[in-house]
């Protein structure tokens, strides 16, 4: 076990820069996901941890030591695939028990390392087939077990849950945290996928275009995105963001949305925003959990208005209204009895306390 | 009246209930047909053989029924392998094509994996002329590689020419641009993870080799022996022209030429030394084919 550092990493091919200078500083046993987009450069920054990319610039640690120019075999590192990359011509417990036997470790504690992996991952019955005969979800499983025999100083996942179906992507999902929780390792994950992101990490590491946007705990990254690309690649469905401007009325703080729509800001939010000049573009940020039916009793800095809903979808717990704001596509949470209906008025309520104002132009959260 | 009744019963063309299964009928006459007809194509020569190996020369040269045996004997059989002429034929021959085999694959494997796995500078380039170099038809090479050969003899004083072992530094010029064409192809379609995943596990470039990948490509690999065997079994013009002496012949040469003289064909015995030295790869598919098949990359990745 180990902790890892990246200082101003970046990757180059030929003229396109994948990664662009990236800073990370990973704890022992802490569980790290890198999120992105595609192209985002998530995968290459772990494959250069693992050691099978060249890094163009920077320096990456394992536990203190430089490790740039170490081969992955002596990184002590170990990576579940995608794909699994199972070994098709060996059984489970040669696949798993492969990296031991090149490094010509005793057969008793090999078996005895095997076993206890097969074990912790419940793939005990399984150990004597190929892994043609297993299942996507087994197959995974295995993939894990060959990196937890080996008792890595670091986990690397590569989008491991990508090819297993929703239902059992959830279920591993839930293993994989299991069985970190057991094991302790230093691990760095990465995937596509927000919602895996935030139930798996300790803490979030958002990248676009090759850079870092923020890293936080997934409760931080949520209520607290540093950035538009952060607010709206964290949470689903997507923060909404309307086009705004402040202006003041009679002392006053005012946010503007439409010619029609203007709320006074709650005091809390009127002292952080007062000092921004009011010809800014600027943008509200709100999620769809802060836009629900309006009550008779509003608490403070919750305002309603009408609006017209385009299209409902209930999706049983609760239903998700669209409609427009002066031409931009809005989503709300509504309570299922609302009485919410496609095509329908409906009377909703804007909740401020939760709001987050950006700029339009550079996109950082004010 | 009639008219009306006729707009009732909707479209008067006949629907056709069933007609993919109708379909599947027809393009399975037409697949039997032509196999059949190929079948009938590739065996009659086979088989004429086969006949004419049972007849006596007194009943070939007889203007008898050639398609029937009316006299049945062994004698060319006992003839051809009693004679010490002929099993040396065949020793040469197999000594040959198995020595060639080893040696082509301890080439190819290697030069695949380097070709295919290892990305250097003009990787690619390498591959390609791997192939061109296959292309260049025997006919054209074997007069500068008979000089080559025989400058070789005069420099070094080693009798090259007129030996059978020649062909053994031969043969490889034919066998191995094919077999790591093959071989590339098919270490190519191994996953990029399966050797990273064996990389990162702490296996060597060899171990990753001997270890994830012969055993992976088996199939393809077993294809290129069977191809590097079957160009050696069968090989005439190499053997034609670099060596002479009756000891030293291999099977095709040898059969052609000791058993032709003059304008005297023995047919009995070219049929039957033809259809013996079809045998041993014939025996070699037979055992290989499941391998040949066999998609061992199955449940390397997803799927």
């Amino acid at each position: 076990m180990a902790d890892v550092a990246l200082r101003k990493v970046v990757k180059r091919y030929d003229d396109v820069e994948a990664v662009r200078g990236i800073d990370l500083d990973i704890a022992d046993h802490e569980f790290i996901v890198l999120v992105g987009p595609s192209g985002c450069g998530k995968s290459t920054t772990l494959r250069m941890i693992a050691g099978l990319e060249d890094i163009s610039d920077g320096d990456i640690m394992i536990d203190g030591d430089v490790v740039n120019d170490v081969p992955p075999k002596d990184r002590d590192i170990a990576m579940v695939f995608q794909n699994y990359a199972l070994y098709p011509h060996m059984t489970v417990a040669e696949n798993m028990s492969f990296g031991l036997r090149l490094k010509h470790y005793p057969k008793a504690e090999i078996k005895a390392r095997v076993t206890e992996a097969a074990r912790l991952l419940d793939i005990t019955d399984l150990i004597d087939r190929k892994p043609k005969q297993l299942s996507g979800g087994q197959r995974q499983r295995v993939a894990m077990g060959r990196a937890i025999v080996r008792n890595p100083k670091v986990f690397l996942f590569d989008e491991p849950l990508s090819n297993l179906d929703a239902k059992l992507r959830v279920q591993m999902r839930i293993e994989i945290k299991k069985v970190h929780q057991k094991v302790r390792t230093t691990t760095v994950y990465v995937t596509h996928d927000q919602v895996e992101a935030m139930t798996l990490a300790d803490r979030v590491v958002v990248m676009n275009k090759g850079r870092i946007e923020q890293i936080g705990t997934p409760n931080e990254l949520y209520h607290k995105p540093a950035t538009r690309f952060v607010a709206g690649f964290i949470g689903s469905p997507a923060m909404n963001f309307l086009p705004c401007r402040l202006e003041d009325v009679g002392g006053t703080l005012q946010i503007r949305l439409t010619d029609r729509i203007a709320f006074a800001l709650p005091p809390a939010r009127a002292a952080r925003y007062n000092a921004l000049p009011r010809t800014d573009k600027l943008l509200l940020g709100l999620r769809p959990e802060h836009l629900t039916e309006s009550h008779a009793h509003l608490e403070p800095g919750v305002e309603s208005f009408d609006t017209v809903l385009d299209v409902t979808e209930p999706m049983g717990m609760e239903t998700l209204v669209y409609f427009g704001l002066d031409g931009t596509p809005v989503c709300g949470r509504v309570n299922p009895n609302a009485g919410a209906k496609d095509g329908a008025p409906m009377r909703l309520a804007m909740d401020l306390n939760n709001m987050h104002l950006l700029n339009e132009a550079t996109g950082v959260v004010l | 009246m009639s008219t009306l009744a006729i707009d009732k019963a909707g479209p008067s063309r006949k629907v056709k209930y069933g007609s993919m299964s109708r379909d599947r009928t027809w393009a399975l006459r037409w697949s039997y047909f032509f196999l059949v007809l190929f079948a009938i194509f590739f065996l009659t020569p086979p088989v004429y053989m086969l006949i004419t190996s049972l007849k006596s020369s007194a009943e070939i040269s007889a203007a008898t029924n050639p398609w029937w045996v009316f006299h049945p004997t062994l004698s060319n059989y006992v003839e051809l392998l009693s004679s010490n002429q002929f099993l040396r034929f065949f020793w040469n021959s197999s000594i040959i094509s198995i020595i060639v085999v080893i040696v082509t694959m301890m080439i190819s494997i290697p030069a695949a994996f380097a070709l295919a796995r290892m990305k250097f500078w003009g990787s690619a380039t390498l591959a390609t002329g791997v192939f061109l170099t296959y292309l260049i038809p025997d006919s054209l090479l074997f007069i500068p590689l008979f000089k080559v050969l025989g400058g070789v003899q005069e420099l070094t004083g080693i009798t090259l020419l007129n030996r059978w072992y020649v062909l053994v530094f031969i043969y490889p010029t034919l066998t191995v641009p094919f077999c790591t064409w093959i071989m590339i192809g098919y270490f190519a379609s191994i996953p990029k993870e399966l050797d990273e995943a064996a990389l990162i596990d702490g296996a060597s470039w060899l171990q990753t080799l001997t270890r994830i990948f012969i055993p992976v490509a088996l199939p393809g690999l077993i294809a290129a022996t069977i191809f590097a065997f079957t160009v050696s079994w069968a090989q005439f013009l190499y053997p034609l022209v670099f060596t002479t002496s009756v000891d030293q012949l291999v099977l095709p040469v040898g059969i052609t030429t000791t058993l032709i003289k003059g304008d005297v064909f023995n047919w009995g015995q070219i049929m039957t030394g033809a259809l013996l030295g079809a045998a041993p790869p014939l025996v070699i598919y037979a055992f290989l084919m499941d391998y040949y098949i066999a998609g061992l990359t199955a449940g390397a990745t997803k799927g």
